[in-house]
């Protein structure tokens, strides 16, 4: 791992990957869009509300991969001092936080004509809704310090222990008999939605992990080359005048 | 040598929870200020929400676990801080307990200080929001298990802000979101007995929620501390 905590070949990494994620992104999304909105068939109860499920189901999963993302980015950082793993948190924080917004404002607009309410307090609902707080206070802290170094560590420290949620918005359908339904896709004996329902879920959840990819990536090196910069800054300041 | 002169772990723990109680309560300490706020503020739900006893009834243990809530993190920004600023938190970090036995320290004394007399005024403000007859023991015993988490929570956020300046509003934003489960099963608690269920799941889960807070907010607190004194 310490093979990429050289920001220059991580960069030479990220430039052979972008392009693929790139091109991956733009396929699924077409691919998953067309399927979304004009291939699949409406739902017998839900009409075509249903539709919303592929936007939601993949942000709402995505929301949860980032924060692991942040996490493990956030131990690395803490445990093995990786230079990179800092940044890695840093980037992949805002996508997070996007991702959650996304899955909690679609869940409201699909919630109202189906439950009959933007929003209930149900255990799903409600951990979400923490995570998003998590996600700010994670990016405020990143904020709030002055010394890069220090903010994102004590940022990483917040990252940790907020994980303790990600298991009680995975389990909350189970523990609470609430208004959001239980899990479909993963479990144990099988999906239990049909396929001509899966095949988009699945392929809007691509598209949504190769839009991770690009924005990540894109973000790492926007931070490693502001760093680049403000040293070579720093340099120039400190270099007595006219060593030329 | 004279070992005699050396002071013990235990000596030092309990002269730093001594001080520190001792500080909190004197003159512009913070415990009294909470327990104030936690009186004006329960007191303002009867002319927010209407005098009616029924409603009063019904929101009655949400009111005091939220006020509470809301106490105990206003008394935490100095929870750190006031030490930090004048250099005793340097001092304090190289004795022989260490950090991860001073934050315990201080966290024993916030909730000597501070949260533990919240719980124990709560029943007496239950009255003013006109709380069930039967739920009294609940709340008490619900505040009893849940304030320990409040202060060790707390204690993360005030460590992860206490060099940054004016990070009060800060360690609100970084706290409360993680005081959910806390409030959650402690109004759980008495809400049960209100609706004559069993309330036990709900304290134990609480009990749960304070013993891992228990570990993970020492440890987070700690490594917290270091890191700003670095």
């Amino acid at each position: 791992m310490h093979r990429f905590a050289n920001p220059a070949q991580f960069n030479r990494l990220a430039d052979v990957i972008l392009p693929w994620a790139i091109g991956a992104m733009v396929l699924l999304f077409g691919a998953g869009l067309y399927y979304a909105f004009w291939a699949s068939p409406p739902d017998y109860q839900q009409g075509e509300s249903v539709r919303v499920m592929y936007i939601h189901v993949p942000a709402a999963w995505l929301a949860m991969f980032t924060y692991m993302v942040t996490a493990a980015a956030s131990f690395t950082a803490l445990v093995w001092r990786h230079p990179l793993a800092l940044l890695a948190g840093k980037a992949a924080a805002p996508a997070g936080a996007v991702f959650t917004a996304l899955a909690l404002l679609t869940g409201m607009l699909w919630g109202k004509p189906m439950w009959g309410t933007f929003w209930v307090w149900d255990g799903r609902l409600t951990s979400v809704l923490v995570l998003f707080f998590l996600y700010l206070g994670y990016m405020a802290l990143w904020q709030a310090i002055d010394d890069e170094e220090k903010a994102g560590r004590a940022a990483s420290i917040l990252a940790l222990v907020g994980v303790v949620n990600i298991p009680i918005i995975k389990f909350s359908v189970d523990w609470w008999s609430t208004l959001h339904q239980p899990a479909s896709v993963i479990r144990l004996d099988g999906p239990t939605i049909d396929g001509s329902m899966l095949t988009p879920l699945l392929l809007m959840a691509g598209a949504y992990q190769a839009y991770f990819v690009v924005v990540f990536l894109w973000r790492m090196k926007l931070e490693i080359n502001r760093r680049k910069l403000s040293v070579a800054r720093q340099a120039m300041m400190h270099a007595p005048v006219g060593a030329e | 040598m004279n070992q005699s002169n050396t002071p013990s772990h235990a000596s030092i723990f309990t002269a730093i929870v001594r001080r520190d109680v001792s500080l909190a309560w004197s003159q512009g300490g913070g415990s009294l200020l909470a327990l104030g706020f936690f009186l004006i503020a329960v007191s303002l739900f009867p002319f927010g929400v209407g005098p009616a006893p029924q409603v009063l009834a019904r929101i009655a243990p949400g009111v005091i676990w939220v006020v509470a809530l809301l106490a105990a993190v206003i008394s935490l920004d100095r929870l750190y801080q006031a030490d930090f600023e004048d250099g005793s938190l340097d001092d304090l970090m190289v004795s022989p307990l260490g950090t991860l036995g001073i934050v315990t320290a201080k966290v024993l004394a916030h909730w000597l200080s501070t949260t533990l007399p919240l719980a124990l005024l709560a029943p007496a403000l239950a009255v003013l929001v006109n709380l069930p007859d039967g739920a009294y023991g609940t709340l008490f015993i619900s505040l009893i298990i849940g304030t320990p988490a409040l202060s060790l929570i707390g204690s993360v956020g005030a460590a992860l802000t206490v060099a940054v300046r004016r990070g009060g509003v800060l360690m609100l934003l970084l706290i409360l979101p993680l005081y959910v489960p806390t409030l959650i099963f402690g109004v759980g608690a008495v809400d049960a007995v209100i609706s004559l269920t069993d309330p036990m799941p709900h304290l134990a889960l609480l009990g749960a929620t304070t013993l891992v807070a228990t570990v993970v907010g020492l440890l987070a607190s700690a490594a917290a501390l270091k890191l700003a004194m670095e």
